[in-house]
């Protein structure tokens, strides 16, 4: 389905600006996907296996495991955040760099957004 | 003898009562759903309308022509996945179960992360139209096409079973619509939408009803949140204090409640174990939902309407944003009701919960019998019609693509297709998948189909998600993997459903029943006995109790009857293989082993090979993506 291209995909895979973003990308993203999943699941093993911790009242009626379901919120939306920051500021200002040199056609074309 | 005749007479009206389920909407206010409805209708009809024109290329119908901008994308994504389960469903489970309902809604939400650093980006810049168009980019083309869409209709269909079956429930427990009727009126209307405004049409009914559902719940927050001062501790403290949710801790936990003051009762409420009592299954769930959402192809779909990875990336966060905080006002819902309106009513109408929100809506407006309450019911009734046709469009439009798109134009035809076969195929698929779907719904009427959801979750993380992943992140990912994992993934889902508590086992059903019959009817002939020596005050309660009993009696003997003669379940078992209700823990891992030896078993694909640069080139750069698109 691909129509031959005159971008030279090889090139651009050894160039070594391609290949600092995709090392920099990939450890980032991964480590949030696995900080993301830990996260998550400490919460049904916490609320079988922690079930007097989370019944500890802090605020009033407020307890350790309702401030913990929140805190999963929080963090889903703060790892969110953070990729977006880094992605805007760094991935996509790499991306574009070699986007510009190899595009053949329109060197602008593609990724250049704000 | 001659006494307790007579008294079962005088059950008699209280029964056909039970039995002709009205709905929550009383008749005289049902005019003002169908005006609310109505109104929502003529809206989106009129943006079907202006859509239409603009539907010309089969990238038009798909994917909107690329020109769906990242804020509107994200309201959509939400619109798509808020379904009437999650809406209606864990406001209910929060209102009957407290904590449990709350702790059962974050996977949801997290599933957006998995979304958003693996999958929205990538799939943006690799796709064109379907999830097979990722799979086919640097594998034999045909038969990852036919892999992937065979995955696609089978997930696709899954889901919009439980819509379709669950949303005809919903419609005549909330309005008391004939089952059958709401399944056409949402399988026509639903046509409409997408065959004549394809993807355009399909986002901004999606838009509209998320914006909707957004407003409701926020006045509807407001109104029950207000009398604490906007305080969290006030809030909780009122539902642990009420008598109510005091009582449905103790009719929940049974014998412990005796040692335990009502304060301890009341706090029980806000701690998990009430509702998820299997760690390991929650944990299979929770699989299934974080992994499994990224591979659904209705939300992956989303993803090829945005210009660039930037506005896929800006959509996600936009739909976490709205799902998230739409989530933390399901826990004020689902509290408030558990206050104002309680357990024994909500589970009056229907067991699961559903009727918490509206119920709760109803009594915020005014209670039962004013004007206002009956318009903030009718309100959130309309807002339910309007989710359950918003998700089966995008559902619809996810499965007729994979038939029109990946089977039809991409193996039958070879890519060979002039633009307008492209439409008419897309258009006549549509119309094939949607008279399926209503089919399929008034097919299964009556049967059981609250697990199905998790189970297109679980077949969507076991299939769809391994097989993209690793084409996308895995050079040596190849056809031989593609195929085995969509094989794998799903078969072993299904296969571990089919073996698992969640299908009906005769022999369970008919002992359960006749326990049932046997203490409803002693209880009931017990009652009767001192009915006529009770004072008229005690014969109310009583009276009350024996509609009670006269209704679980009647459930009982129609599911003894159901079950009469058989004794195994529908794939031959007398009881369940497994103890698992969800089978992700399982068959999640099955399905990434099987892309992974199935690529390494397959002989070696030069064009896989080839073409990895390529892919990997693109997904992470988006160049030489989307140019079309580009204005």
């Amino acid at each position: 389905m691909s129509q031959p291209t005159p971008i030279n995909w090889a090139a651009i895979e050894a160039d070594p600006r391609f290949q600092h973003l995709h090392r920099r990308k990939n450890r980032f993203l991964w480590s949030l996907m696995a900080f993301s999943l830990f996260y998550y699941f400490l919460l049904p093993l916490g609320s079988a296996y922690t079930p007097e911790l989370f019944r500890q009242q802090v605020w009033g009626p407020l307890n350790v495991g309702l401030l913990f379901a929140l805190s999963e919120f929080i963090v889903a939306w703060g790892v969110a955040v953070l990729y977006s920051r880094r992605a805007n500021r760094e991935f996509d200002v790499l991306a574009a760099e070699i986007v510009a040199t190899y595009s053949p056609a329109k060197p602008s074309a593609g990724a250049r957004h704000e | 003898m001659n006494k307790s005749l007579v008294l079962f007479l005088m059950l008699l009206p209280g029964m056909t009562l039970a039995a002709d389920n009205v709905g929550a909407v009383a008749p005289q206010y049902r005019f003002l759903t169908f005006l609310v409805f109505g109104a929502i209708i003529a809206l989106t009809m009129f943006v079907t309308y202006r859509a239409a024109r603009r539907v010309h290329s089969a990238s038009d119908f798909y994917t909107a022509g690329g020109g769906i901008s990242g804020l509107q994308n994200g309201w959509a994504i939400a619109g798509d996945y808020l379904s009437a389960a999650s809406f209606l469903g864990i406001a209910g489970l929060i209102s009957l179960y407290g904590y449990d309902g709350f702790m059962y809604s974050v996977g949801f939400l997290v599933a957006y992360i998995t979304v958003l650093l693996v999958i929205a980006e990538p799939c943006r810049n690799i796709g064109k139209y379907t999830l097979a168009d990722i799979l086919a980019y640097r594998n034999d083309p045909k038969k990852t096409r036919v892999a992937g869409a065979l995955s696609v209709i089978t997930v696709s269909t899954i889901y919009l079973t439980a819509q379709m079956v669950g949303g005809g429930v919903l419609v005549k427990t909330l309005i008391g619509i004939e089952y059958e009727i709401s399944v056409v009126v949402v399988g026509i209307l639903m046509l409409a939408y997408v065959l004549f405004g394809g993807m355009v049409a399909t986002t901004w009914v999606q838009i509209i009803k998320a914006v909707l559902l957004v407003l409701a719940s926020l006045l509807l927050v407001v109104l029950v949140w207000a009398p604490y001062g906007f305080s969290l501790p006030g809030f909780l403290g009122a539902a642990v204090s009420d008598p109510k949710v005091q009582a449905q801790v103790a009719r929940l936990i049974g014998d412990p409640a005796s040692t335990m003051t009502a304060e301890q009762l009341g706090q029980r409420f806000l701690e998990p174990g009430l509702y998820l009592k299997d760690p390991l299954d929650q944990i299979s769930l929770g699989l299934a939902l974080v992994l499994g959402t990224a591979g659904l192809p209705h939300i992956l779909m989303r993803f090829f309407t945005v210009p660039t990875a930037q506005e896929a990336r800006k959509s996600v966060i936009w739909a976490m944003a709205i799902i998230g905080g739409f989530y933390v006002l399901t826990i004020f819902l689902g509290l408030g009701s558990a206050i104002n309106v309680g357990a024994p009513a909500i589970s009056a109408i229907d067991k699961g919960g559903n009727m918490a929100a509206p119920l709760l809506a109803q009594y915020l407006g005014g209670g039962a019998d004013s004007v206002l309450g009956n318009l903030f019911l009718a309100f959130v009734a309309a807002v339910a019609f309007a989710t359950i046709v918003a998700v089966v469009a995008g559902l619809v439009l996810a499965a007729a693509s994979a038939i029109a798109h990946d089977i039809y134009v991409g193996v039958i035809r070879d890519m060979h297709v002039t633009p307008q076969e492209q439409v008419r195929a897309a258009r006549i698929s549509t119309v094939v998948v949607g008279i399926l779907a209503i089919t399929i719904g008034i097919a299964a009427k009556g049967q059981n189909v609250a697990h199905l959801v998790g189970l297109a979750f679980a077949v969507a993380a076991s299939a769809n998600l391994p097989c993209i992943v690793l084409t996308l992140y895995w050079r040596r990912c190849n056809t031989g993997g593609i195929i085995a994992g969509m094989v794998v993934g799903t078969f072993s889902a299904i296969a571990m459903v089919l073996v698992s508590p969640n299908m009906t086992y005769p022999n369970k059903v008919r002992t359960d029943s006749e326990k049932i019959v046997a203490t409803a009817t002693l209880e009931r002939d017990a009652l009767m006995q001192r009915f006529a020596d009770a004072t008229a005050e005690e014969q109310i309660t009583m009276q009350t109790r024996l509609d009670k009993l006269q209704k679980d009696l009647a459930k009982a003997q129609e599911d003894l009857q159901k079950v009469a003669g058989q004794t195994t379940s529908m794939v031959g078992l007398e009881q369940p293989l497994v103890a698992l209700k969800n089978p992700g823990i399982v068959s999640i891992p099955l399905g990434f082993l099987a892309v992974f030896f199935g690529s390494l078993l397959w002989r070696r694909d030069p064009r896989a090979d080839a073409l990895w640069d390529e892919v990997y080139v693109r997904q992470n750069t988006g160049i030489g993506a989307s140019k079309t698109q580009q204005h």
